[in-house]
């Protein structure tokens, strides 16, 4: 078979896959700000120390990184309508699972690096009058983060890659508008061929990028 | 919503079998593409991993290449990839089962990240053992096979654990190409019962004792092979 690229062009780039990129990216930025956020509070409920804290967290962590991100996709779309009373769109219903799904595995990586910062800088925020709220916000997060800004970068990397999953509920994302493009012009395997050197400049690119991020904070440090 | 209808699974599907029968059957699919694939992701990762770790520097980039390559496209497209693409380039391809082409591209997806651990786990070893082993005159071949393998694979068990329990969860992104596994057999069945629920619930319950069995499984393994004197050893 001839592989025939000629009939891509802006044009097609624009009516195409351009709303799916954006909704791409818009999914990906929003679950990582939302998953990061809710990640965090759960890492420390999970290192509060009171067990009806610390148990419903494991819990949240646990199911949910154990069962298939398609079948999380496929029960809130289940789900969600069925607690709201009316239907919701395949893009909202795909914003709010990968929140609630990234958050678990940010948790993670959020608990990871709050364990990483030592003993002694808690036990001075709380010898220089700090609450816990304050030791917190002032001392401990900020380090965590820093610390482990490489890999929540990457999980976002990963999570940008998972938002390819949203073919389950029929959301339009980056690669439904090379699969629409290729039907369209019925050119199937050259879009498909496309979408794959697109999502690999891209998270290649970025994966490079978090390489140089984690040699100079090694530096740093 | 109402009440709980379990019985939906003792239905007939129309088909001549119950919901119950053909969701075991799509467990089966589940298991066997998990397995196949993980045995083709052993063998081309642990190639892969290998390879990045030898002073050549050819094998080098190959496997360098590899690892990127498979690493950074997502496993639907890359299924897709499989699917669509591969055979209408290769027509000799044509008639290969739709079963066999997600079985690779499930397999080569996780070589990538297989092929990292194994690299991980032969650069822990102190270097000394690749020169006492080359320096007791044993080929390079052979210190692999005798001297640095065998410590590096019990060294990675772990996150080999994990990622079998992670094929097990991935094998679910084959729905795509209609293989009949059970994330297949979940939205078919919703679609044709409308008792989301039940099913739903049902099939997350037999992805949780898969990954539950291979984790029990692995664990064994890391028990029957641990090396005496090591710290993890009992």
């Amino acid at each position: 078979m001839n592989l025939d690229f000629g009939f891509f062009n802006w044009a097609l780039v624009q009516s195409f896959v351009l709303k799916g990129l954006i909704f791409s990216v818009e999914l990906t930025i929003i679950a990582m700000l939302g998953g990061i956020a809710l990640g965090t509070v759960i890492a420390l409920m999970r290192l509060s120390g009171k067990p009806w804290l610390a148990l419903p967290a494991a819990a949240y962590v646990n199911v949910l990184r154990s069962i298939p991100l398609v079948m999380v996709i496929l029960w809130f779309f289940l789900l969600i309508p069925l607690f709201l009373g009316r239907p919701l769109g395949a893009e909202t219903s795909a914003i709010i699972t990968f929140t609630v799904f990234e958050a678990a595995y940010y948790s993670e990586i959020m608990r990871a690096g709050i364990q990483s910062v030592s003993k002694g800088q808690v036990a001075a925020g709380y010898a220089v009058g700090m609450t816990y709220a304050q030791c917190m916000k002032l001392i401990v997060l900020p380090q965590a983060f820093r610390n482990m800004l490489p890999v929540l970068l990457t999980q976002t990397i990963i999570l940008f890659q998972d938002t390819s999953l949203v073919y389950a509920i029929g959301a339009y994302d980056l690669l439904k508008g090379f699969e629409v493009a290729g039907k369209n012009f019925n050119r199937p395997v050259e879009t498909y061929l496309v979408a794959a050197i697109v999502y690999f400049v891209i998270c290649f690119s970025l994966s490079m990028a978090v390489r140089r991020l984690q040699r100079k904070i090694a530096i740093i440090r | 919503m109402g009440k709980w209808d379990w019985q939906v699974f003792l239905r007939d599907t129309g088909g001549g079998e119950t919901y119950l029968r053909w969701m075991m059957s799509a467990w089966g699919w589940t298991i066997s593409v998990a397995v196949l694939s993980l045995i083709v992701a052993l063998v081309f990762g642990s190639l892969m991993g290998i390879l990045r770790t030898t002073p050549n520097r050819f094998f080098v980039f190959l496997g360098n290449a590899w690892t990127e390559l498979f690493r950074n496209i997502p496993l639907l497209v890359q299924i897709f990839l499989w699917y669509h693409v591969i055979p209408s380039i290769f027509l000799t391809l044509r008639n290969v089962p739709s079963f066999v082409l997600v079985v690779f591209a499930l397999g080569f997806f996780t070589s990538a990240r297989i092929s990292e651990q194994v690299r991980a786990g032969i650069q822990s070893l102190p270097k000394g053992q690749t020169y006492a082993g080359l320096a007791t005159g044993l080929t390079r071949v052979q210190t692999y096979r005798y001297v640095l393998l065998p410590m590096a694979f019990r060294i990675i068990i772990p996150p080999l654990t994990s990622e079998s329990m992670n094929i097990i969860k991935n094998t679910s992104v084959a729905f795509a190409v209609s293989i009949a596994e059970l994330t297949m057999f979940a939205m078919q069945a919703q679609e044709e019962t409308s008792r989301g629920i039940e099913i739903y619930l049902a099939v997350t319950a037999l992805y949780f004792v898969s990954a539950f069995a291979v984790n029990r499984l692995a664990a064994l393994i890391e028990r029957r092979v641990q090396v005496p004197g090591l710290l993890g050893a009992k």
